[in-house]
């Protein structure tokens, strides 16, 4: 029995002392580039840097700020994460309800079209693409970075609505048609409001994978004067030294607000059901 | 303006007189529905993969006007006694398996401690969940903070503990600079694999395990015997999924190390990226594209033949 108890005693140390270790892994670089965020320009210049910040600052903040070439990259990519966005689900909306609600071969190829285009590459698409958006005009230019965001954003996007739209109970559709409301009147005041929570998720889905993409930008966008924020900010680790970094570090904690906030809010979808209240009340 | 150039060209074949439907099937309305979504994909995701495999096979290069032939099979002999292209190539497959490799041992032990009842343990799952939520650009210049040679963390806490005695230079040594970028790999891909495999563990059976602690089994006896086999499925999704992201690493190294120094870090996609759009062998970077996909396959195809073998056996 004590041999036991020792034993457990033993193993639960070990495991405490494992997570540690990941504990350890995995915050120790998001505390580094906190506290490089809250340095001043002389700390960063010192030959043993220290965790914990000698004289904090927000001074790197506001220079970030004051940078006119992040501000309106930030603005550039506001807008093309809004328009890619809103684009993706205006187009995915419509056909995730036909892949949720009828049975056909679509769904298959929709499913299989997700699988695929996971294991090309990029640069086989990306070539041919460069090509054809060369041919509409599309080259160095944010429409053209818009729709290929939109475009490669959507097969995911689809997925997601049409598990939504398989959440809504058919009895409520059905149950509406009763009452003597007609389909657009049922799709209406019935399945979108159900679909909302669903939506929004959708949204902010493709603002971030727009708000975070690279490779497209890269390869698309060849003026300095429509860059967007990634570009711009891979352009700042320039052999400019170390005095460069505090406002560096500043500005990537701020361009991965974005991104914590669609985290949380998709942490509390999952928390809640989706259509509860629809079936109970 | 330029969106409505993406509008599909009117069918002819609309008046063609067609059976009814089987009751259920998508009828013409819905079908409707569905063409805003399918034209991008057709024209702009579709068509530039068929495209991409064509110019595999024809001297393409970049600038307007310039005559391209079909020219076969020549890119990939030109592939094959490429040298740099074999040291691309052996980079990358060192990079893929030994991130996705680490990746599953990391994210199983993590899964594994997530789900006994331990304290801190939300603070463990919602830091593991972090990389996720962050932008790949950010990513690597958040560890290139680290792993700076004066100004990082990395370096400071080694020269304290009294393992290095002067600075190393992570990024930039011929013989550290890959592993380095492989930590980097496997951080980033700890969401994932962590919370697929946890899904996993929470569903294996409690009462298996409960019947083998009788049986006399040790905790390592259960987790080979038990917990493994049942999570085979999930461990073959991961890993493949894993692999072939990996493969396609671009942004993070891209950022890390622009495949530096002298191609100690130059995945295949940063080789294809240089050869394209920085030299504009347009032809030449299809085709490595077109070789990696059939390597991709090759090994999963392998590996997913090895693992059904070993469910029946």
């Amino acid at each position: 029995m004590a041999s036991m108890s020792v034993r457990r005693t033993a193993a639960r140390t070990g495991q405490y002392l494992a997570l540690l270790c990941y504990l350890v892994f995995l915050a120790a670089p998001l505390l580094w580039l906190v506290s490089t965020a809250l340095k001043t320009p002389q700390e960063m210049a010192r030959l043993d840097p220290t965790w914990i910040p000698l004289a904090p600052t927000l001074g790197n903040f506001a220079e970030a700020f004051g940078e006119q070439d992040l501000i309106g990259a930030a603005e550039r990519s506001l807008l093309v994460a809004l328009a890619s966005a809103v684009l993706t689900v205006a187009i995915a909306l419509p056909a995730s309800y036909v892949l949720a609600r009828y049975k056909s071969v679509l769904n298959r190829i929709a499913l299989g079209w997700v699988l695929v285009s996971q294991v090309f590459p990029f640069i086989l698409v990306i070539i041919a693409l460069f090509m054809i958006l060369r041919q509409f005009g599309l080259v160095n230019s944010l429409v053209g970075l818009v729709i290929v965001h939109a475009t490669f954003c959507l097969p995911f996007v689809l997925w997601m609505l049409q598990g939504y739209v398989r959440g809504i109970p058919r009895g409520l559709e059905e149950a509406a048609a009763v009452d003597g409301a007609g389909r657009w009147r049922t799709l209406a005041s019935v399945v979108a409001p159900l679909l909302a929570p669903g939506t929004a998720a959708a949204l902010m889905f493709a603002f971030i994978s727009s708000w975070n993409e690279f490779l497209f930008a890269l390869i698309l966008i060849k003026d300095p004067e429509i860059q967007t924020l990634p570009l711009v900010l891979v352009s700042f680790t320039g052999p400019e030294g170390v005095a460069r970094l505090g406002p560096l570090a500043a500005a990537s904690l701020l361009a991965t607000v974005p991104s914590l906030l669609f985290f949380a809010f998709i942490q509390r979808q999952f928390k809640g059901g989706l259509v509860d209240g629809a079936v109970k009340g | 303006m330029t969106l409505t150039e993406a509008s599909p060209p009117p069918t002819g074949r609309a008046a063609a007189p067609r059976p009814p439907r089987p009751r259920g099937g998508p009828d013409r309305s819905a079908l409707s529905l569905m063409i805003p979504a399918l034209v991008p994909v057709v024209l702009f995701s579709v068509a530039p993969l068929v495209y991409g495999i064509y110019l595999a096979f024809t001297d393409a290069r970049a600038g307007i006007g310039i005559e391209t032939s079909f020219v076969f099979f020549d890119n990939f002999a030109h592939l094959l006694a490429d040298g740099e292209f074999w040291l691309s190539f052996r980079i990358g497959l060192i990079w893929a398996v030994s991130v996705t490799a680490l990746q599953f041992a990391a994210g199983m032990g993590l899964a594994l401690l997530l789900n006994q009842d331990l304290r801190l343990r939300w603070l463990a799952r919602t830091l593991a969940m972090i990389p996720w939520a962050m932008p790949p650009v950010i990513i690597g210049l958040m560890w290139k903070l680290v792993y700076h040679p004066e100004a990082g963390i990395l370096n400071a806490t080694l020269m304290d503990l009294g393992i290095i005695s002067e600075n190393l230079d992570w990024l930039n040594d011929f013989a550290l600079a890959l592993p380095a970028i492989i930590a980097v790999g496997v951080w980033t891909g700890m969401p994932q694999t962590t919370i697929v495999l946890l899904a996993g563990l929470q569903n294996v059976s409690k009462e298996l395990h409960e019947a083998a602690e009788m049986d006399g089994a040790g905790v390592w006896r259960r987790f080979t015997q038990v917990t493994l086999p049942q999570l085979r499925t999930v461990i073959i999704a991961i890993t493949s999924l894993n692999f072939v992201w990996n493969m396609n690493e671009f942004a993070l190294v891209y950022v890390l190390t622009q495949g530096g120094p002298g191609g100690q870090t130059r995945l295949p996609m940063l080789y294809a990226y240089e050869e394209a759009f920085r030299y504009g062998f347009f032809g030449y970077a299809s085709a490595m594209g077109v070789a990696i996909v059939i390597v991709v396959l090759a090994v999963l195809g392998l590996y997913l033949r090895r693992q059904l073998k070993e469910a029946e056996a």
